[in-house]
């Protein structure tokens, strides 16, 4: 097992490469100019030229990747080139407000999600099953802007339950940091309920068919113990794959759901980095990422050995 | 016999069935069980026999109520357990008398049981759901139930999964599982079926000890003749949904009053080999010397050990023979079967097709030489693509090796005839045709190829024994007529004697024993085989001539002593 984990480690440092590789060049090869934003409309070339060349934009592409991997194996990411402040500074305060809501929204999702799955599996073919997978492509359908003004009309400019927008920190008490996370949180796991509800029917639809399910109802077992613990443990591989994708996936994937309720997240700063061409905050951003999957994937990896002890590594 | 349950209901019987009518779900109910009646007393062993789809499962099922939701109905009749009616029990009351009055183990011990759950866990729950037992008590009591069944190293037991024991094992659990709170009844639908013959004889002299010490009831369902010989106090026979016939065990072999039961016993193939046949031909097309498999599972840290599947695999077959490999699970004969076909690489040996080595031979080198020998497959359900017409099966071949299309076409019709079937088939689809049919489909499709050698792996074990003895029949017929050479494998020794004019005998990758079948299974000098035959059930029964075989006479173990 330590083994396994050690390699897939090991093997995950040629991707990072690959994608720090890819994410400079992508950025330097298409066009648009940082030296032109930061200068204004009204600069001389003279001046666009110094800042270019207090940048370091003037250096030969292999000379300014190399200063820069350079850096970031020292853990310097660069500053920003736009507010001068440290890229991890920017993304650090960024981080929370993206990670809460991407939290409670798997929360919300698996609590709701699952029981949905399982029991439209349980009842197939019912009313039960037909109204939770009519509940699933509804989640899908709509954007997730729609349903993010919908619950905020509904929530809180009707019945006045939670504020309208905003995000308050988790150290600043758990009824304003609840209050204001949860709608956006709930929007935002609309989609993912949809689609893990229905991996969830799936998967169980296939394990309720299997022997061992009608050994467990043979020993007179209660419904509850032979749909949870017999079934859904084996159904639980698929299940968890589409979970740690889709963890993954959110992180990156907020960009709406924050402007719709003005969070300053990850999101947020990412649209903002693009529109401003600031290579160092985009740059470090797509490698956050991309870390992120790699580590949820590794997670998931392992996490499969736990649910099904016929895995082993 | 409706009046004869009545009676024996007072009688304080275990099991009474009245009149069972089942029925599919859905606006047209078709019937599956058209008024099943049966009755099991205290401690008796009731077999309940029959082929595929006579409804046998259907029954047992019913009984623990667990027929599938909506898809099959009880519509009317009884099912008492110990006077208790199952059908009009409360799902709640239904769950309490499972695993307490009634249990039931299944075909399948590769997936009957979790496989995520430890033994002791799955065996625990039971415990805990329908008795007030402790937890020192539940452990107590999971310990001795496994050693009930004996099992070895009861604590290693507890703490594995399913898939670190062996099928025998497993279905050790099962029992173990079903009988943990002494219910008076159990179940046993085909619980030896998926085992080799030596781990069933070992599972069924427990069931017996068991039953014995315990005294349980036992309604076993099977569709093994020899099995019921062996272990049944009485036996009701079925068909489409019907019992047929019922009485002692002694009566329906000796004296069976319906053609049906007569049919079924007259197909079960004797355990005594047939006559060896003159041999017709020298040519010897095909042979191996010394071939040997290893499965290697390739690691980057260390070299690891490879799996010996096969080693030193010396076979001769000469045109128009037919020669078995049998074995038990593991013994290596399909890797002999898919080394012979090129389906893998063998790492050592030759074999030799009509005199030409075909291990080493280039995919490009091998596409000649795979006209010559052609492959029919255990399960006919799945061998043939369920999207390809008949026709399109049988005629891909020939096309691929430029024959014209009609022309193909005409020898399909043509091979289907010679199978037994209309010419008309080429243009339906597999799901058409039963299981027997589609078998002779897979040999038609494997004939096309005009092949020398046709190797058939465990070709007739999923069919039914009357449709197995008309493909046998079939088999032989083909092979008198075109002169092909067969290569058998099977685990069933009672085909293997019937059809094979050689035997070899395989055990953990080595050949045993290799010889003219009535020397290897008449007089076996080795102790393997010897093991093998006397673990076949219903070795003392002539079946086809409903009399025990005389102590001494051909076939018996006193014979071969």
């Amino acid at each position: 097992m330590f083994a396994y984990i050690a390699r897939r480690i090991l093997a995950s440092v040629p991707v990072m490469i690959v994608v720090a590789l890819f994410v400079f060049l992508l950025l330097r090869l298409t066009p648009g100019d940082p030296a032109a934003i930061i200068a204004g409309d009204m600069a001389t070339p003279a001046q666009l030229d110094q800042i270019r060349q207090s940048l370091g934009l003037n250096e030969p592409l292999v000379t300014q990747f190399v200063t820069w991997s350079g850096q970031l194996l020292s853990g310097d990411f660069g500053r920003s080139l736009i507010s001068r402040t440290p890229v991890l500074t920017l993304i650090g305060q960024r981080l929370e407000p993206t990670l809460s809501l991407a939290i409670v929204t798997m929360i919300i999702t698996l609590v709701l999600s699952i029981p949905m799955g399982v029991l439209a599996a349980w009842r197939h073919g019912s009313l039960t099953d037909s109204a939770v997978m009519a509940v699933s492509v509804l989640g899908f359908s709509i954007p997730v802007f729609v349903t993010g003004y919908i619950f905020i009309q509904i929530f809180a400019i009707d019945l006045r339950i939670f504020p309208v927008q905003g995000f308050k920190s988790i150290s600043e008490g758990l009824w304003p940091f609840f209050s204001r996370i949860f709608l956006p949180a709930l929007t935002l796991a609309t989609i993912y309920i949809a689609l893990i509800a229905r991996m969830t029917r799936a998967a169980m639809l296939d394990v309720l068919g299997e022997d061992y399910v009608r050994t467990a109802r043979a020993k007179g077992l209660s419904e509850r113990v032979v749909l949870f613990r017999h079934a859904l443990r084996n159904a639980a591989v698929p299940i968890l794959t589409v979970v740690g994708t889709g963890f993954a996936l959110m992180i990156s994937g907020v960009v709406v759901t924050e402007s719709v309720f003005n969070i300053p997240g990850l999101g947020r700063l990412t649209v903002d980095a693009i529109l401003a061409r600031d290579y160092p905050v985009i740059q470090a951003l797509i490698l956050l990422t991309s870390g992120i999957y790699v580590v949820i994937n590794l997670l998931i990896d392992i996490s499969y050995a736990f649910m099904d002890p016929r895995i082993r590594y | 016999m409706s009046a004869s349950t009545n009676a024996a209901e007072k009688t304080g019987d275990v099991l009474v069935v009245e009149d069972l009518v089942v029925e599919t779900g859905g606006r047209n109910p078709a019937t599956i069980l058209g008024g099943v009646s049966l009755r099991v007393a205290p401690g008796e062993t009731v077999c309940l026999v029959g082929e595929s789809g006579s409804g046998k499962s259907v029954t047992s099922l019913a009984t623990m109520g667990l027929l599938p939701k909506g898809a099959l109905v009880a519509r009317s009749g009884r099912i008492l357990v110990e006077g208790e009616d199952v059908l009009t029990a409360r799902p709640a009351r239904l769950r309490q008398l499972r695993a307490t009055r009634m249990s039931m183990i299944f075909q399948e011990p590769m997936t009957a049981l979790n496989p995520v759950l430890t033994i002791e866990s799955q065996l625990e729950e039971v415990l805990s759901a329908h008795s007030q037992m402790g937890a020192k008590e539940r452990r107590d009591r999971i310990r001795s139930i496994l050693e009930l069944v004996k099992l070895p190293d009861v604590e290693r037991m507890c703490r594995s999964y399913p898939h670190q024991l062996s099928g025998g094992q497993r279905q050790r659990v099962m029992i173990a599982m079903a009988l943990v709170l002494e219910p008076k009844l159990l179940i046993a639908d085909e619980p030896t079926t998926a085992l080799d013959v030596t781990t069933q004889k070992e599972i069924l002299r427990l069931i017996a000890e068991i039953q014995e010490r315990l005294g349980t009831s036992v309604l076993f369902i099977t569709h093994d003749m020899g099995v019921v010989a062996d272990i049944a106090t009485r036996v009701y026979v079925m068909r489409h949904g019907e019992i047929v016939e019922e009485g002692p065990i002694q009566r329906i072999l000796e004296t069976p009053q319906r053609d049906y039961t007569r049919d079924l016993l007259a197909s079960v193939p004797a355990l005594h080999p047939r006559e060896g046949r003159a041999a017709t031909s020298r040519e010897v097309v095909l042979s191996t010397s010394e071939l040997g498999m290893v499965y290697r599972q390739p690691s980057l840290f260390r070299k690891r050990q490879g799996t010996v599947a096969a080693t030193d695999v010396n076979l001769t077959l000469t045109r128009g023979r037919t020669l078995g490999v049998v074995g038990e699970s593991g013994s290596g004969k399909s890797t002999v079967a898919r080394c012979v076909m090129r389906l893998i690489d063998p790492t050592a040996g030759s074999i030799r097709l009509r005199g030409e080595e075909i291990v080493g031979l280039s995919r490009g080198a091998l596409r000649p030489m795979r006209k010559r020998i052609q492959m029919i497959f255990q399960d006919p359900n799945r061998s043939l693509n369920p999207r390809l017409t008949v026709g399109d099966s049988i005629t891909e071949g020939p096309i691929n090796y430029g024959t014209a299309p009609k022309a193909a076409r005409e020898r399909a019709k043509e091979l289907l005839q010679l199978v037994g079937l209309p010419p008309d088939a080429v243009d339906r689809h597999p799901h058409q045709f039963s299981g027997g049919q589609r078998q002779r489909i897979a040999i038609a499709r494997a004939l096309a190829m005009e092949p020398d050698v046709l190797v058939a792996d465990e070709a007739v074990s999923a069919l039914d024994v009357s449709v197995q003895a008309q493909v046998l029949d079939l088999l032989d017929e083909i092979q008198t007529r075109l002169g092909v050479a067969l290569l058998f494998i099977t685990h069933d020794l009672r085909v293997a004697a019937q059809i094979c004019d050689e035997v070899v005998v395989m055990q953990h990758g080595r050949v045993v024993e290799y010889g003219p079948t009535a020397e290897v299974l008449g007089h076996p000098r080795e102790a393997y085989t010897r093991q093998l035959i006397e673990a076949a059930p219903g070795r003392h029964w002539d079946f086809p001539n409903f009399r025990p075989l005389a102590p001494g006479g051909p076939g018996s173990i006193e014979a071969m002593e």
